[in-house]
């Protein structure tokens, strides 16, 4: 177990120095140095910009710096908001992003398993054929679309809730449901699917003959079995979730960290399309090496392996 | 001797897009308490749906039992519901599959998985339902049980966990174990382990043994009696030493040639050309007919009679009718 | 001779000619039943494909969409970017068949050159995904040994890397462009085709060591056409079915987010983010248009995809 973690963690570090050096080539590379004064408003920035980055060293040195204040959780300062820095708007932005980005998961985890369980209790029945039509169209609708759908529809037309900001619950319902549809389409498919590959394992057929009741064969013996794909997806789904988060944001004018970023994008803000990149790369990095460990802990083999205990 | 299980005319058919597979024809045969009873046959004979049908876990859909009674204990299996059916099974009937290495569930330890039946079906509590585990382990020869039972079954070889899925199958002290090729997917010196197990255990416990097999070696080690099955019919039913020593049906006669024997010399191995009939659509007369060397016009119309030669044995083929005597000494002779 | 109560009920043995009873010789060859006939494993998928109403349902819709990105603009009288200020707005009308957007703009025309776009960047981007897959999975899968060890190492650290923010980040420094939006999205995309082509090309290197011992000579071409192409191109032609909607996908997104691409073309990402706020005054279908497009072809991607690899899983077979 221990290896198998000392493995993944070093691959990690590998993945985020990658996105680190990706950030700071890019921002070497840009023509005209990103810095210089027509982008930036005014001197005080320029000042704290060129403190920062070490605009007069050599790129060697700029380089080891710029890594070593990635380390710290040190970004800089904005180029286009003065004052603030970007460790400021993630600071405001980030807390709102994972409000959101956790209830989407949540919504998308409960009600996907559910109904990939149903639709493969129901195998090629018409719940089966309804659940598995709405997953299709759920994959193939861009969250994006479905947004601006909702809002048309539940928002505009029904009045049924508010169309855009972020102050109560009632606030949270359009943007899950727009982020979260995909995400769950995902995995119901993948839970029906695997579902139905469990429930014919011998284990299931030998539960039922131990005379055990279909609750206890379903959550004891098939579910546990049948969520381990799901486990390894949820790295992907994650990421999913995260960068839709920017398109989502702006569209209901959430004042989360992905519309701080679009923004910056749209403003060829350096600094905080740089430092949010390599934040959000952590942050995702960082969740695949745990969703891998949750993998290792459900899976008994998996840590026995490691430990080399076989017995046979 | 006290019949425990009744089974008169049982039909079972699986309903494909192919078409419909009547994989049992009308199956009869009774079981007696603390008796083995074989089960032999080539795969697809119709011997595990003959088993399933038992417990009731033939998968509906496709599966279906069209036809037949199956009584066990004066209680008609048949037409429990689901509900009632689910005290039976593990409790008083139990059933050990094929392949140890799938029959037990990755994530869960062994210890959950032996104690979930008694938990489920004798309310037992924890503390005694280890207990009983533990003995178990120990019935079944597994060493070191204490420390076993919080393991997982990649933990175990083979054989091990086929003592684990025998144990799991006894722990409610059933009247029945129907085990379907137990023996099967392991090597060959566990093979003769197990069955030393099964003896041991139905002369601990008096528990009545179902074997399905292919294999005859197995038979002849523990059965008391043999039904041989082929094609959805059980085509002939005796004690060990009548079919094995005076066998009537050509069909298993072919069967017992094709097994290499020790004690007769000089005698070739012979298999049995040709192969089962396509159960979509079985034919009218004897399945066997297209296989067998004494054939009849009549074994390609009518399906033969059942000839009780002695009370315990019984065969279905029309060389027993006397018509029929003149061919069998014309074999006989050449 | 003794009979048991339960003779079978068809006929009594009374009733049976005598005759009957007379030894037949045994006709062998009766008893092969002969099975189905065996059809060519391309025709056996294009069978079951064409069973599977979802997946034809979406090759027809993608069908007609590709003839329509060719020659639905030169149906129309209007010009892609042609603005038409005093017209904006025209809900849909013999005249303007899908209406008119913001700046008067034809959009029906702009719908079919948005497929253009669309088609154009995901085929690229599936195609170029292809080729670096096949060539570094090839090379790591036939290399073996320490190469695939280094080769599946590198795969696994890109793997990690977050895909669209590596995107975006190009973009930012390359700018949004058709060619730098194929270039960002494929620097990534071919990680998990070169990890399909890897297992493929292990699993026909395991045939080649049966293949060498079996049969040398002309029947080798023979065998690769019909047993190793199939078993091997399956599940790359299902990645690459699957490859098309996620690049359409993160284009549309990218317009999204500012780093779409730019005049004079345009996406569909594009046509849809403009109208944004269209839809709050009720001007429906210049978004309406763009967005169906978008999700009825991812739509007939991924129902095309599924039935491909239902059709094409030899497992599957029955």
């Amino acid at each position: 177990m221990l290896r198998y973690i000392l493995k993944r963690l070093l691959i990690m570090l590998i993945t985020l120095w990658i996105i680190v050096t990706l950030t700071f080539v890019l921002m070497v590379s840009i023509p005209g140095s990103p810095f210089n004064s027509e982008s930036s408003s005014n001197e005080v920035i320029q000042e704290n910009l060129e403190k920062h980055y070490h605009l007069n060293q050599p790129y060697v040195i700029q380089y080891l710096l710029y890594l070593k204040s990635t380390v710290t959780f040190d970004f800089g300062p904005s180029i286009k908001q003065s004052n603030q820095s970007v460790n400021d708007l993630l600071g405001r932005g980030f807390p709102i992003s994972f409000e959101l980005g956790i209830v989407t998961i949540i919504v998308a985890l409960i009600s996907g398993v559910i109904l990939g369980i149903v639709a493969s209790l129901r195998h090629n029945g018409v719940i089966d054929y309804m659940a598995m039509a709405f997953a299709v169209l759920g994959i193939s609708i861009p969250n994006f679309i479905l947004a601006t759908l909702l809002i048309q529809q539940l928002a505009v037309h029904l009045e049924m809730f508010p169309v855009a900001r972020w102050s109560s619950p009632k606030h949270m319902v359009l943007p899950v449901l727009a982020l979260a549809t995909g995400p769950m389409a995902i995995i119901a498919r993948l839970t029906r699917s695997t579902m139905l590959e469990v429930l014919t394992e011998d284990y299931i057929k030998m539960a039922r003959a131990k005379g055990l009741s279909p609750w206890r064969i379903m959550i004891k013996h098939a579910l546990r079995n049948a969520l381990m794909p799901v486990v390894t997806i949820m790295g992907t789904l994650l990421a999913g979730i995260l960068t839709g988060t920017f398109v989502i944001e702006q569209i209901f004018a959430i004042p989360g960290m992905g519309k701080y970023f679009v923004e910056s994008i749209n403003q060829r803000d350096y600094p905080v399309i740089m430092g949010t990149t390599v934040f959000y790369s952590a942050f995702l990095i960082l969740m695949l090496f745990l969703v891998d460990l949750a993998y290792g802990l459900l899976d008994p083999r998996i840590k026995v392996h490691e430990e080399g205990g076989d017995e046979q | 001797m006290e019949t425990i299980l009744e089974v008169n005319n049982l039909h079972v058919t699986f309903t494909t897009y192919g078409g419909t597979v009547k994989a049992v024809r009308g199956v009869d045969f009774h079981l007696y308490k603390g008796e083995t009873l074989a089960i032999v046959g080539e795969s697809g004979s119709g011997k595990s749906v003959t088993a399933n049908a038992i417990m009731r876990l033939i998968p509906h859909p496709p599966g279906k039992i069209t036809a037949g009674t199956i009584r066990f204990k004066g209680r008609e299996v048949t037409k429990l519901s689901e509900k009632e059916m689910r005290t039976l099974r593990g409790d008083d009937v139990s059933m050990i599959f094929q392949d140890p290495m799938t029959a037990l569930n990755p994530t869960l330890t062994i210890g959950t998985q032996l104690m979930e039946g008694l938990r489920q079906h004798q309310k037992t509590p924890r503390h005694l339902a280890k207990k009983k585990a533990l003995e178990m382990m120990n019935v079944v020869g597994i060493s070191n049980a204490e420390e076993r039972l919080k393991q997982y079954p990649h933990q175990f070889s083979g054989g091990m966990r086929q003592r684990i899925v025998i144990a799991m199958a006894l722990i409610c002290d059933p009247e029945l174990l129907i085990a379907d090729e137990p023996t099967t997917a392991l090597d060959v010196t566990v093979q003769a382990q197990i069955l030393e197990l099964f003896e041991d255990i139905q002369k601990r416990t008096g528990v009545s043994i179902i074997l399905i097999t292919h294999d005859l070696g197995v038979v002849a080690s523990i059965a008391d009696r043999i039904a041989v099955m082929y094609a959805g019919k059980m085509i002939e039913m005796g004690t060990k030493r009548e079919v094995f020593y005076n066998p009537q049906h050509p069909y298993t006669k072919g069967l017992l040639h094709s097994v290499p024997r020790l004690d007769v010399q000089k005698e070739q191995l012979t298999s049995i050309d040709g192969t089962p009939p396509d159960l979509f659509s079985p034919p009218s007369g004897c399945p066997f007919a297209a296989r067998c060397s004494w054939t009849m016009e009549v074994c390609e119309h009518v399906y033969p009679e059942q000839t009780a030669l002695t009370p315990s044995h019984r065969v279905d083929c029309w060389l027993q009718d006397e018509r029929a005597k003149h061919v069998v000494t014309s074999m006989t002779r050449k | 001779m003794k009979l048991t109560e339960e003779g079978p009920p068809c006929q009594s043995p009374s009733h049976i000619p005598d005759e009957w009873f007379h030894r037949k010789e045994t006709d062998q060859s009766a008893a092969e039943v002969v099975s189905r006939p065996s059809l060519s494993y391309w025709k056996d998928a294009w069978n079951r494909l064409v069973q599977n109403k979802m997946a034809m349902l979406g090759l027809i819709f993608l069908i007609v969409l590709a003839i329509m990105a060719i020659i639905g603009p030169v149906l129309s009288p209007y010009e892609v970017n042609k603005q038409d200020l005093p017209n904006q707005y025209q809900p849909p009308s013999l005249e303007h068949w899908f209406g008119t957007d913001a700046a008067g703009r034809d959009v029906f025309t702009r719908t079919w050159y948005g497929a253009r776009i669309s088609l154009f960047v995901g085929l690229m981007a599936a195609i170029i995904d292809v080729t670096i897959g096949i060539i570094y999975g090839g090379i790591s899968g036939y290399k073996g040994g320490r190469t695939d060890d280094i080769m599946m190492r590198i795969i696994e650290i890109l793997y990690g890397l977050p895909y669209l923010l590596v995107v975006i980040l190009l973009l930012v420094v390359l700018g949004p462009s058709l060619t730098t939006i194929i270039i960002a999205l494929t620097v990534t995309g071919w990680v998990g085709m070169a990890r399909i082509v890897r297992g493929q090309v292990l699993q026909i290197k395991n045939y080649e060591f049966v293949l060498a011992s079996k049969s040398f000579g002309a029947k080798t071409s023979r065998i690769i056409r019909k047993n190793l192409l199939p078993n091997t191109m399956g599940p790359i032609i299902v990645q690459m079915t699957l490859t098309v909607p996620s690049a359409i996908f993160a284009e549309a997104f990218l317009s999204f987010i500012g780093l779409g691409i730019q005049a004079p073309y345009a996406s569909w990402g594009v046509m849809a983010n403009d109208s944004l706020s269209a839809i709050l005054s009720g001007n429906w279908w210049t978004l309406f248009f763009p967005a169906f497009f978008i999700s009825f072809t991812m739509f007939a991607f991924n129902v095309l995809g599924d039935g491909l690899q239902d059709a094409l899983d030899p497992k599957l077979r029955k």
